[in-house]
């Protein structure tokens, strides 16, 4: 199934891929989205976007608390910049491995059950973890206040200014991990996570994922016990969601509980189902879809409303821009929700999909028949 | 003993509002196989029915009086709700139990959303899996409490139970105990007894009507139904549209206690999905009892007592009950043999 051929089919997705995430400050220009800020959250959505799909996309696990693994990677980053210093190497390491430790033990008990009673189980823990991380343990998470770097935290491999009173930014070999240079550090991570998956996904260890998701019975007798790598792909999935969570507080030092609620977790299931569930680009698409969104349509106010339709006659300009307003602006989650109904009704299989039958078109327009087996093989993409 | 009794009649309306979410959401699953991710925002809906219909009724006719000046100079506004104007004493009634009112003006407009929702979007996805329906209604759920959010901002609408049961009660007293121990909202115990009648009236019907009987025969085995001719899903989606009136009229009663907003959908939302599953998927009385049954576990572990021996406790009992019960039983509660198991 993975002959010669889809190996050089990877290595041109791969490569393309790395030039687009180098050159995204030059690619994303045109379409507004070409500054740091939003770049980075482009990236480390991708990155937990990534890491969901392992899950979901492979197995079929839905999990809807992927969002407490988010979550602890901030936290233990933060704590990594208050205890080690500003140094992202080892915040980054910890955050990594706390996602997957975390990841670990709720799939203990998780991973027993399958379906909708899995889904609740995650999203038991995830909110137990919220809940928890609001109240009693305020003295390690600082509660609803947000957890975040101080000048008199002891940060032992730092040198200490003690005259510095501006806020801490985490700085890797005296590169300050804010702007493009953030966005570097997190687009590079990106990379070989999104390698790392590309791999996985071709290994006989991606094989056996899908085969789970398939028929799980099946497998089982052919003499799989499919426990362990159900569990090792929880576990690269939850390290995947610490990694993101700790670059976030790479990128801005501080973490919040909010990071772990169940809308976070929704909304990464949202970004994978929206670029395509299973595939490999899909869900970093989806990611980058919503975010834009919420960046770019977030902005939006009567005013800049009113300078777009200028052109129009005065009363059917307010008209126009008092139906557009529900859409932008603090509305834009109106927006999110027809598109996501409309991606989920019209095309399941998500942007992707449409691409593909985009492709089709325009590739073969009358002998669809032919194509339709080589499309049907190829949905890793 | 006291103590607990108070404890137990505190979690009695949260379950009760539970309670009917939850049994909403089994009826529908139960009947169409579907996982209604939008049924929190039926349960807001509602809240907003009530809130909508307390506004029009309390519209007023502003006159100036010219002859009382305010502090500031300016001529006196007399403020006169219309009802009152048209209506005289009976119109101050209507303004005073607006929610009561609330309930009648709910139940055909919570029917015609449940109908329009079931024939415009959920017919459509009986055939995808369980993970696309939830995606949809999900969206569905963010479409409905956007536009809600546009109507009435994101501010919490304080609404008013009608004033003879607007205090509390010394419930204490008639039971035997010194004055003071067991005081309780009116309300709270009117939500409770509201929300046993309708559940009462939910199980009636199913029971001893021949349209119960039928979907009754439905949840067990559709196709046989279908093969004696009988039209099924016409059936199923009148109770798509009972299940809307149900956590419609959870909705309506439940403003009193919690000022809704246009996110308490959501809130809910996730907890009644604990309370069916802990339930077992698929069983009516199994939601029922789990909503309370969760309810008043809720409102024990928020005694202070407790939360001396485990710290947090109040703010994850549901979600650990959840997870203990799902691991021991798994087929929830009192789930059935077959309904979803994995």
């Amino acid at each position: 199934m993975f002959g010669t051929n889809t190996a050089r089919k990877d290595m041109i997705l791969m490569a393309s891929f790395i030039v687009v995430v180098l050159a995204a400050p030059i690619i994303f220009q045109p379409i507004g989205a070409g500054y740091p800020d939003l770049l980075q959250k482009f990236a480390i959505f991708g990155i937990f976007a990534v890491g969901f799909n392992i899950l979901f996309g492979l197995t079929g696990y839905l999990s809807f608390g992927h969002a407490a693994f988010l979550g602890i990677g901030s936290y233990t980053a933060v704590w990594s910049f208050k205890l080690l210093g500003m140094s992202p190497i080892p915040a980054v390491l910890f955050g990594t491995l706390a996602g997957g430790l975390f990841a670990f033990l709720i799939g203990i008990v998780s991973l027993r059950r399958a379906g909708i009673y899995f889904s609740i189980l995650t999203l038991a823990f995830a909110q137990m973890s919220y809940n928890l991380a609001y109240s009693v343990l305020t003295p390690i998470t600082n509660g609803e206040t947000g957890l975040r770097v101080l000048n008199s935290d002891p940060r032992i491999l730092d040198e200490k200014n003690a005259e510095y009173t501006g806020s801490l930014v985490s700085t890797f070999f005296g590169v300050e991990m804010n702007g493009y240079p953030g966005f570097y550090f997190c687009g590079v991570i990106l990379i070989i996570t999104f390698y790392f998956a590309l791999r996985l996904n071709r290994s006989p260890f991606g094989m056996k994922l899908r085969a789970i998701k398939s028929n799980q019975t099946r497998m089982a007798y052919t003499g799989f016990n499919t426990r362990p790598y159900l569990m090792a792909a929880f576990v690269i999935s939850g390290m995947y969601a610490g990694l993101a969570g700790s670059l976030m507080a790479v990128t801005d030092p501080l973490a919040g509980a909010e990071r772990m609620q169940w809308t976070a977790s929704g909304e990464i299931v949202l970004m994978t189902i929206l670029g395509g569930v299973g595939t490999m680009l899909g869900p970093i698409i989806g990611a980058g879809v919503i975010k834009y969104f919420e960046n770019i349509f977030s902005a939006f106010n009567d005013q800049t409303l009113n300078a777009i339709f200028d052109f129009l006659p005065d009363t059917l300009q307010q008209g126009v821009v008092a139906v557009v307003s529900l859409f932008v602006g603090s509305g834009w989650h109106l927006t999110l929700g027809l598109l996501f109904m409309g991606i989920v009704i019209f095309l399941p299989g998500g942007l992707m999909e449409g691409f593909r039958r985009i492709y089709r078109m325009i590739k073969k327009p009358d002998d669809d028949k032919s194509d339709t087996p080589a499309a049907s093989t190829a949905p890793a993409e | 003993m006291d103590g607990i009794l108070l404890q137990i009649l505190n979690g009695l309306d949260k379950g009760g509002a539970y309670a009917l979410i939850a049994l909403g959401l089994t009826l529908v699953f139960g009947t169409l196989g579907v996982v209604n991710f939008a049924h929190g925002a039926l349960f807001m809906l509602g809240a907003f029915v009530a809130v909508t219909l307390n506004k029009l009724i309390s519209l007023e006719h502003i006159t100036l009086d010219p002859n009382n000046l305010t502090a500031w100079g300016t001529p006196q506004e007399i403020r006169m709700p219309y009802v009152e104007e048209w209506f005289g004493t009976f119109g101050s009634f209507m303004i005073d139990y607006s929610i009561p009112i609330a309930i009648v003006v709910a139940i055909p407009i919570m029917l015609l959303v449940g109908i329009i929702m079931e024939r415009g979007l959920i017919r459509h996805f009986y055939k995808r899996p369980h993970s696309d329906q939830i995606l949809v209604t999900f969206g569905l759920a963010i479409v409905l409490q956007e536009i809600v959010k546009a109507f009435y901002g994101a501010n919490p609408i304080p609404q008013a139970a009608p004033a003879i049961v607007a205090g509390s009660m010394d419930f204490g007293v008639a039971l035997g105990f010194s004055e003071n121990t067991l005081v309780y909202p009116f309300w709270r115990m009117v939500y409770f007894i509201f929300s046993l009648s309708v559940i009462g009236a939910v199980f009636a019907f199913l029971q001893f009507t021949t349209f119960g009987m039928v979907v009754r025969a439905g949840m067990a085995d559709r196709e046989t139904v279908g093969l004696l001719g009988i039209d099924i899903d016409k059936r199923f989606t009148v109770v798509f549209g009972i299940a809307a009136v149900v956590a419609g009229l959870a909705g309506v009663m439940y403003t009193p206690i919690l000022p809704p907003d246009y996110h308490m959908g959501m809130d809910f939302l996730v907890l009644s999905f604990v309370v069916v599953v802990v339930g077992g998927m698929g069983s009516l009385p199994g939601a029922v009892a789990a909503g309370f049954l969760l309810g008043i576990l809720q409102s024990f572990a928020s005694m202070n007592e407790v939360k001396e021996i485990l710290p947090g406790i109040d703010q994850v009992i549901i979600y650990l009950v959840a997870v203990i019960i799902l691991l021991t039983r798994p087929r929830g509660l009192l789930g059935r043999k077959g309904v979803m198991e994995a």
